[in-house]
């Protein structure tokens, strides 16, 4: 099996737009943005794609920073953003389709801002 | 460019058996490792809960007291989990899907097994 | 400029099987825009892996979804093994791909059946349907599950396929290359079908590739993506051929599809024709503690499974990336333009699986 290279790069919220745009340039495609919350803060991961080489940026935030939304650049990132927005509650400034919280529409706000869930084996529901 | 390309194999379906099965008149198709249902032997149940802790729908109740070891039919999804790992092997796979049932329950299942007498303790006879 | 109106498509629509939503802004007959919606059927798997250890996620990855399930979770479990550094024995490799080619023809007969069904071809349907039947007969002989497979494990799979049901089931593979070859011509030659699907919701190779389009989706436009071809699991020691069609539309989309159905035949033989004996799985011990993202070519397009552990028994994070949920945005591009009958089809030639997008 051979393990893909997969580099990581940690950068600042305010060079996100600039840092997509030279991917954008370089003819990346938007692979995925998912996001993770570890302990208070929430890591974004940007991913792209040329050539079957994969390249991922990453912004750490924390739960009330407005992230800016890559929209501009990457037209199909609208349904990604919506979906960080809706499970994680983090507010994407300026995305071209807003669906306002009702791509997913879950009985819980925000679910995965929730704190993990600890589970002692055995318990019965 | 072709038209009717379908028509041939349209005309041998007709003439052929119906590749379908008439259930339930006749028999489901079933293979030798399908997976339809978790069987218990109680005889053979050493109460071990290895099980109940590898379930990942959690589907086993197993209550020691009353020597019962329960599964919920409807939380289990027959991932042949609790089969692989039983030490005794008292879990069996049934090739037979469960029957359709209008209510949800769970399914009871007495354990029976007795531990064997040590050799030089003859008298602690314990479950 | 006429009067704009919305009719709502979906989320219960004959050719759906699954619910998905779109407003469709109307001029007369012509879509102009579209609004999708999704989020009926969310099942909140990915937050379920903070309750499941990570040995007992494999069986909650594997039920994303129905069709390509076995891909599902061999692609969790390889990412699991890349975060540990676990050698998967040979023999489990090739199994691997044994059983994702089959899930790929599965996928794939059974998108063609639902494609014909949408252009109202009944018989087409049904004799793609009649195919697919041969393949999950295998999928039960050698795994026991007909839909759920369920024999991905952590470092490695927990069935072997002896080599004499191995043999046996290259022969049945003819038949069912007959069978294949006889219903894709009616797709590929057929001119009612090339008159329904040709020059139908066209997108072209920069949108596709821009749009983030993976898949048959892509492939129909000419874009060549294919992660197999990044060589997970055995694909590094198979010859895996990529099939492209340039117009892209329906009919280009179809067409790779129908083809990747001899690819994938072909993949079989060539795996069983190397399968090495020996192990199908080796010990795992220890919790893994890093994070990868695994890619993997599932029937619809490129798969992401990112997994982050903390070396805990419980990961932190499992975000599944389908590709139905990438194909919205071109979907969406297709159908600006097109007619409002043409949109049941439209829908379905990205081959929409919403169960995989609502993980």
């Amino acid at each position: 099996m051979t393990a893909q290279a997969q580099a990581t790069t940690i950068i600042d919220v305010g060079k996100l737009v600039g840092s997509v745009e030279h991917y954008r340039n370089e003819g990346y495609r938007l692979v995925q943005i998912g996001c993770t919350k570890v302990g208070d803060t929430y890591e974004i991961n940007y991913s792209f794609d040329k050539d079957y080489h994969f390249e991922n940026i990453r912004i750490v935030v924390s739960a009330d920073t407005e992230v800016p939304s890559i929209s501009g650049m990457y037209w199909n990132s609208f349904i990604y953003e919506n979906e960080m927005h809706d499970l994680f509650g983090i507010q994407v400034r300026g995305m071209n389709i807003d669906f306002k919280g009702t791509l997913f529409r879950t009985s819980v706000k925000y679910p995965f801002s929730q704190p993990p869930v600890t589970v002692t084996k055995g318990d019965k529901p | 460019m072709a038209f009717f390309e379908m028509v041939r194999t349209a005309l041998r379906t007709v003439l052929q058996q119906p590749v379908t099965i008439l259930y339930p008149a006749q028999a489901a198709k079933k293979t030798p490792i399908s997976r339809g249902h978790v069987v218990h032997d109680g005889s053979k149940c050493i109460s071990c809960s290895i099980c109940v802790k590898k379930c990942p729908s959690q589907a086993i109740i197993l209550n020691k007291e009353a020597k019962t070891w329960q599964i919920d039919r409807f939380r289990c999804v027959v991932c042949n989990s609790c089969v692989d790992t039983c030490p005794t092997k008292c879990l069996s796979m049934d090739t037979q899907y469960t029957a359709p049932a209008a209510a949800k329950g769970i399914e009871t299942f007495t354990i029976t097994y007795v531990k064997p007498p040590k050799p030089e303790k003859k008298d602690e006879q314990k479950p | 400029m006429s009067k704009q109106i919305i009719v709502p498509f979906g989320p219960q629509h004959p050719v759906l099987p699954e619910p998905i939503h779109l407003d469709l802004v109307l001029e007369d007959e012509t879509v102009v825009d579209v609004i999708p919606s999704i989020g009926y059927i969310h099942r909140g798997f990915e937050k379920l892996v903070e309750k499941r250890e990570f040995t007992e996620y494999v069986y909650v990855a594997e039920r994303t979804c129905g069709i390509c399930s076995f891909v599902h979770g061999a692609t969790y479990c390889e990412g699991i093994e890349q975060i540990m550094k676990i050698d998967v024995p040979e023999r489990a490799q090739y199994l691997r791909v044994i059983w994702s080619e089959f899930s790929r023809l599965h996928s794939h007969l059974l998108w063609l059946g639902c494609f014909a069904d949408s252009f109202g071809f009944e018989n087409l349907f049904m004799g793609a349907w009649k195919t697919r039947e041969r393949v999950l007969d295998f999928m039960e002989e050698t795994t026991g599950g007909r839909v759920i497979q369920g024999t991905s494990k952590i470092g490695g799979v927990r069935r072997d396929i002896s080599s004499e049901r191995l043999d046996k089931m290259v022969k049945d593979l003819d038949i069912l290359d007959q069978e294949m070859k006889e219903l894709t011509t009616v797709f590929l030659h057929d001119d009612s079908v090339r008159h329904r699907l040709r020059n139908v919701g066209v997108i072209s190779r920069e949108d596709a590739y821009h749009l983030g389009a993976v898949g048959p989706t892509a492939r129909g436009s000419g874009v060549a993506i294919d992660m197999r071809k990044l060589g997970y699991g055995a694909y590094d020691r198979l010859n895996v051929p990529v099939i492209t069609d340039s117009c892209g539309d329906c009919l280009s989309r179809c067409t790779v599809r129908a083809k990747e159905l001899f690819t994938s035949t072909d993949l079989i033989r060539q795996a069983v024709s190397k399968i090495p004996d020996g192990p199908v799985e080796v010990k795992v011990t220890g919790a893994p503690d890093g994070e990868y993202f695994t890619r993997a070519e599932q029937p619809r397009g490129e798969l992401v499974h990112y997994l982050k552990g903390n070396g805990s028994k419980f990961l932190v994070r499992s975000r599944i990336r389908t590709p139905t949920l990438t194909n919205i945005p071109p979907l969406i591009k297709m159908l600006q333009g097109c007619e409002l009958a043409d949109v049941p089809v439209i829908v379905l030639s990205i081959d929409p699986c919403i169960s995989c997008t609502e993980r």
